[in-house]
This record gives C-alpha cells, structure tokens and sequence, in this order.
C-alpha cells in the first residue's frame, strides 16, 4: 500500500482527518464506542506538539476545548450518545459566545447506556435541539472512511468560517468498521484557518461585530486585545446587556447566520435520482444498505435513487425537496424511530408519499431489510 | 490609583449589594496582581455563574465568564493550550464545591498551574439565599426554612487531600493579609487555593441575624485566628487563616511537556 | 532600594461618590474614626486630621470609592 493510504477503523479515519485540518488540542474521556479517537489522539497530537488531556467528565472536555479555542488553536472532543448530553450545557455557551470547535458523537443505541457496543442512529435529535434554548446548530455525518475523513475537515473549515460548535454525528457501524482511506496530499482540500483581527493594540477591537461578509474575526487569548467572553447575552464588545434591542439582534445573528446558509452548508451526494420514482433518503452507515439495494435494484431495471445526507443541520429542506418532487414514493432510510423522516415530511410537497424503512435492534440495517420494506409499500408484500 | 488601571471603570459601581464582600476580594486581587508587575496581556480570569463571577468581566485582563461549577475545565483547556498565560479562577462557594466539586478535585490532582479564589459567602447569593455546600449546619436559607442539616465541607482539607500545592485562607477583614495570600497564590507553580471568607450581608447576614456587612466582618475578626496559634487549642471552634499548604510537586503542564518530548523521541 | 521609614501623610480623601454604596465598613472599621456617613449615605472625612493614612479604609471598600492620597 503506499503511504498515504491507509486500512483502518472510522474512529481512526476521523482522527486522521482531524489532523488534516490542523487539530492540536483534544479534550476528552472514554466512552464506547468513540474511545478509540481519544485512544489515537493521545498517541498523534503529543508528537505534532499538540496537546491531549483526558478530563474528569465529558463536562470539562467539553469546557476544556472552549478554553482552548480561544488561545487560538483547533480543538475537538468526541463521545457518544450519553456524554453527548452530558457536554450539551457547554456545546450551547459554545453557540452563544461564538466559540469554533468539533464534538464528534459516535452514536450507540438506545436512552441511557442502552446498547453501547452496538450501531444507531438516535442522536439526530439530540445533536438539533440537545442544548437549550433557540439556537442554530451544524451537524455533519458520513457513511464511509473517506467521507469520514472529508467531513471531519469540512466540520473544522465550517468551525472556523462561522465561529460555532459544529456536530460530527457518526455511529458505531461507521466508528469501528476498518476499510481503505486514502489520505488526501496537503492542500488537495482546501483548510479555513482562524480568521484573527487586523485591528491593531490600543485600538477599540470588536470581538462580536460581524464583518460586511458576516464573519467575525477574533482575537486569541494572551494577544493584544483583552476582551471579555460570555454565556449573556452580549454587546459586541462581549459585555453583558439585556437590552432587548441586543438580545434580539443577537439571537437573530447566532440563528441566521447557519439557517440562512443552509444552502450553502448542505454535503450530500446523489446516486441514480435523474430518473427515480423511488427516492430513497439516508445517512451514514444506513446509507451504505441503501446504495446497495440501489445499485441492485437498478440492475433488476427499477428506478431506485439515493440522497445521502451529509449535512444533517440545518436541514437541507430546499435540496430534499427538490429531489423528491417527482418520486411516486420516498424512503427514509435510518437506525431510529424516524428523526429525520419527520423532517423530510416537512420539506416535501406530498408527506403521505413519506415512508420509513429502520431497525433499532442494535443490528445494522441490511439490504434485504431495505428490499422487503419497499415490497411492502409498493402493495407486493415481502 | 494604579489599581483603577486593571478594571473597566465603565462598568462601576458594580452590581454587588452594599457591603458584598466581593468587592473587598476584588480590591484585595488588584492590589496583589499591581504588585507583581505582570502585562495584562499575560493574565486570564475566567469563572463561572453567581454573584462571585461577575467578578471578571470587572477586570482589564482577558476574561472569560463560563458556565455553573466549570470555571476550572474552562481555564484547564486555556491554560494547558497556553501555559505561558497566568490563569486566575475566582468561584463562589457553590459554584466551585457543589456543582463544580469535580472539577476542584480533579484540578488540585493534576497541580496545573491555577489560581482558584473560593469566595466563600455560605449561600447561593445571585439565586436569592439557597444553602451552599458551604453553609453547614443549623444555617436559614431559602431551601432551609427549619434550619440546615447538611454538614460542610472544610475546603482547605479537601484542597490539601486532592493533591493542591498551595492551600491558604483568609477574609474580607483581614486585607492585608488576603492581598499577601493572593499575591504568594498567583506566584506558587501549581494548583493554588485560596479560601476567602466573605460576608453575603443580603441573604445570609440578614436571614441568620449576623447583623449587615460590619458586623459579618467583625465575625471574621472574632472567629478566626492566624494558622497554629495557641487560640486554637484553647478554642477549636476558631477558623484558622494563613497558609496550610505550599510544597512542590510536578507541574501538569510542565508533565506534558515531556509526553510531548517522549513522543517525539519515538517517531523518529 | 532603601526604604525611608517615615510615615506617609495625608493629603487628601478621594471619595468617588458615584460608586460608594453606604455600606459604612469604612466608617466602622477605621482605628481612628475619620469617616463617617452623610444624610445621602455617602462617605465623608468628617475629621481628616486624625487620619493616619493606614489606608485600611481604602484597602476595605468594596466598592472601589476610597482612594487615600499621601504626600
């Protein structure tokens, strides 16, 4: 094999592509089945003089990537369903104070501990409205390693070029699978870096007043400007008001700026839809069963298409919509009880057209599954 | 006064009750970090939720005002990030030992290079008077309408066992000695804890019939005395003040400096 | 640096009345009471020419209003 490519584990595949992207802090604490990014971390950032600490909770390796981002580095953690909700609080202080980071969920199944060694698909939800309060959240998911790898690095750029936390919602199928990944040539995916003021010393810097292109260029703690950094509602200055005017211009910001770019911030890829009455709606490693019902059906002469979602949030509503407009009948495809069915009946003209095909047994998802589910739609019977 | 040179006058009077023994910690902190001499640049504040924590966003530095009991996570990533950077973590009682008791524990293990000031008003003020972990028994608070049963936490002990390398206490009334402890806390290599004690006049002096702020400070006066004097052992009920711990032991961030020389000697 | 042990004297109270509170610890508190408060709950140097310049006064406000100005 040459060099650069490389047989390992998603978990790894996301580590890899991490380092792409010029991580160099990691804050996290072991959980099942995303351990093995913290594992690898611990070994690759120390020799890049990054740094790796394992925290006392999922909390502070939340909290603890925040604290980093701000001396200027690219951070992340990563965890699955349960410290998920546990690093929520953070992930929202994240949102308000405009603070870029990645928290990679690995998703297991079932509330609680549930199924840890086994694969689903149940923190979609979770990753929209897990934090509290009105808010706008990016949320990115792959179905292969090379895919993995490309969203990570896509999740740091969007990191950057929006200051928000961004969600990498992978599962335990996709984290602990080994296949080939290809590791790209530096520079063969382009990297956003942190955009830091022009504003010289001495001279008044706005930490959070957004730039004509909406960006809001910002200032690493122990450099010149002393700024002040909060979970308040702000001023652009970072200073706490609750002047109703600033809130609500504050709130419209931090939601706007993802939802008004859904367009923009919408990964997805496309197979045989030219011509498909059937469309079929997926997202990582279901969609892996579904592209092969796909490629099987249309050898059989069926018009079967897939959209796979790459961007989970904000819900690429215009593109799903625009994909189903001529399909007699579309298919979610996912490993929960409909999550993002429910958004897809939202987007499309005709909802009753809307059909789920899941499991939430801890299994994967398999073709044959996929297959007896569209018989059973199409009044064929399995 | 030079000390107005490290707070953001625009913000003042501040938005602590009168005779908020806050503002004493606050006064105490300037004049301890004037008489080091460092660039504002060099120092971060970062703290949590409650009255305590309003405290940074009063502060010429670069300040970070985080979330409930995770100050110390907060300033952990900062600080292991850029360990150039002097971190301050000033807490309130709650705030560092309720919610954020792991943390405090875990921190002082580690013995990275922090500064955590525990202001210890025995109630959660910015709340409106609920017990604290801090309170201990027989107090009135607003979730303790027939007095408290929960005992409490005696921080320099717990600072000491969890592994901090400078452990001191002090109070609103004692500022000179407060300023001296501040100062010896930011210069100590390691985790640092200074335990100050500080009147909550509003909720905990008027509930408990402590009198106001005067008569709280004169509390402090009457019921503390400097560490292993012979008041002590003539009244063990007597809060000690000074410093109870101040050795040495690896620093974390100087630890990982040679995971990072380790690692790098192993990849080629 | 040889330190000269002459005890500083007093200029001049500087007393920010924006920001003082009344909470009156300094009024309590100084050993030679210098200060007290007025009809506006402000403090005053109603005898500044007992002040020692100790400065405990100025070390003790929370709210940042004393300021003790030596010679």
């Amino acid at each position: 094999m040459k060099p650069n490519t490389k047989f390992l584990q998603g978990n790894e595949a996301c580590v890899e592509g991490a380092l792409y992207a010029g991580l160099r802090f990691f804050a996290g604490y072991p959980i099942t089945p995303s351990t093995e990014i913290a594992e690898t971390l611990s070994a690759r950032l120390p020799q890049i003089g990054g740094k790796f600490i394992q925290m006392e909770d999922e909390i502070a390796s939340m909290c603890a990537i925040i604290g980093a981002s701000l001396t200027g580095h690219k951070v992340m953690t990563a965890t699955s369903g349960p410290g998920f909700s546990l690093k929520q609080e953070a992930l929202g202080y994240a949102v308000m104070a405009e603070i870029p980071c990645v928290v990679v969920n690995v998703q297991r199944g079932g509330p609680s501990t549930g199924n840890p060694t086994h694969v689903a698909q149940g923190d979609v939800m979770q990753a929209r409205w897990g934090t509290h309060g009105d808010h706008a959240i990016v949320t990115l998911t792959a179905s292969n390693h090379q895919d993995v790898f490309a969203m990570t690095v896509e999740a740091f750029n969007i990191a950057e070029t929006y200051r928000t936390p961004v969600i990498l919602l992978f599962d335990e199928v996709v984290g602990h699978m080994r296949e080939k990944l290809v590791i790209p040539a530096p520079g063969e995916i382009p990297l956003v870096e942190r955009l830091r003021t022009s504003v010289p010393g001495g001279v008044d810097y706005h930490p959070y007043l957004p730039r004509e292109d909406g960006r809001l260029p910002m200032s690493d703690f122990g450099g010149v400007h002393r700024y002040n950094v909060t979970g308040l509602f702000h001023d652009m200055w970072g200073f706490p008001s609750d002047n109703p005017g600033v809130v609500h211009g504050l709130m419209r910001h931090l939601v706007d700026k993802i939802e008004n770019n859904a367009g923009q911030l919408a990964r997805y890829k496309e197979f045989e839809l030219q011509d498909a009455d059937t469309v079929l709606i997926s997202y990582g490693s279901a969609a892996r069963s579904a592209l092969h019902v796909v490629r099987n059906r249309r050898a059989r002469g069926e018009k079967l298409g897939l959209l796979e979602l790459q961007t989970l949030w904000p819900f690429p509503a215009a593109l799903v919509r625009d994909h189903c407009a001529r399909a007699r009948s579309v298919v979610v495809v996912e490993m929960n009880t409909g999550q993002i069915m429910r958004e897809v009946k939202a987007a499309v003209k005709n909802p009753e057209n809307v059909f789920l095909a899941n499991r939430i047994d801890g299994t994967l998802i398999t073709p044959t599954d996929i297959r007896n589910i569209l018989r059973l739609i199409q009044g064929r019977g399995v | 006064m030079a000390v107005k040179d490290f707070i953001r006058e625009r913000f003042f009077p501040h938005i602590w009750c009168p005779g908020c023994g806050h503002g004493i910690v606050l006064n105490s902190l300037l004049r301890a970090v004037e008489s080091l001499g460092m660039s504002k640049n060099e120092i971060v504040m970062v703290s949590g939720i409650g009255c305590s924590s309003r405290i940074s966003g009063y502060l010429d530095f670069h300040t970070l005002h985080t979330i409930h009991g995770r100050a110390l996570a907060f300033a952990t990533g900062v600080k292991l990030s850029r360990p150039e950077l002097n971190l301050i973590v000033p807490m309130g009682d709650g705030d560092a030992l309720a919610i954020g008791g792991n943390h405090f524990i875990h921190a002082a293990r580690r013995n990275i290079d922090l500064t955590a000031i525990v202001m210890n008003n025995r109630i959660y003020g910015m709340t409106g008077g609920q017990f604290s972990p801090l309170s201990g028994c027989g107090v009135m608070a607003t979730t303790a309408p027939f007095a408290t049963v929960d005992q409490s936490f005696d921080v320099a002990e717990l600072a000491r066992a969890a592994g901090a390398t400078f452990v001191a206490r002090s109070t609103t009334y004692h500022v000179q000695q407060l300023t001296k402890l501040l100062r010896e806390a930011i210069l100590h290599e390691g985790f640092s804890v200074v335990e100050v004690l500080t009147q909550c006049p509003t909720y905990f002096g008027r509930r408990n019939k402590m009198g106001g702020a005067v008569e709280m400070m004169k509390w402090f006066k009457d019921n503390t005395t400097p560490v292993g004097s012979k008041a002590k052992t003539e009244n063990p009920a007597l809060i000690e003040r000074g410093i109870f711990v101040q050795t040495e032991r690896p620093e974390y961030c100087k630890a990982y400096d040679q995971v990072i020389e380790r690692a790098q000697k192993g990849k080629k | 640096m040889v330190e000269t042990q002459t005890k500083p004297k007093l200029k001049e109270h500087r007393i920010n009345r924006a920001w003082c509170k009344g909470c009156g610890i300094c009024v309590a508190f100084c050993p030679k009471q210098v200060l007290e408060l007025d009809d506006q709950d402000k403090a005053v140097a109603a005898r500044p020419e007992d002040c020692i310049a100790c400065k405990l006064c100025e070390l003790r406000c929370p709210d940042l209003a004393i300021e003790i100005i030596t010679e």
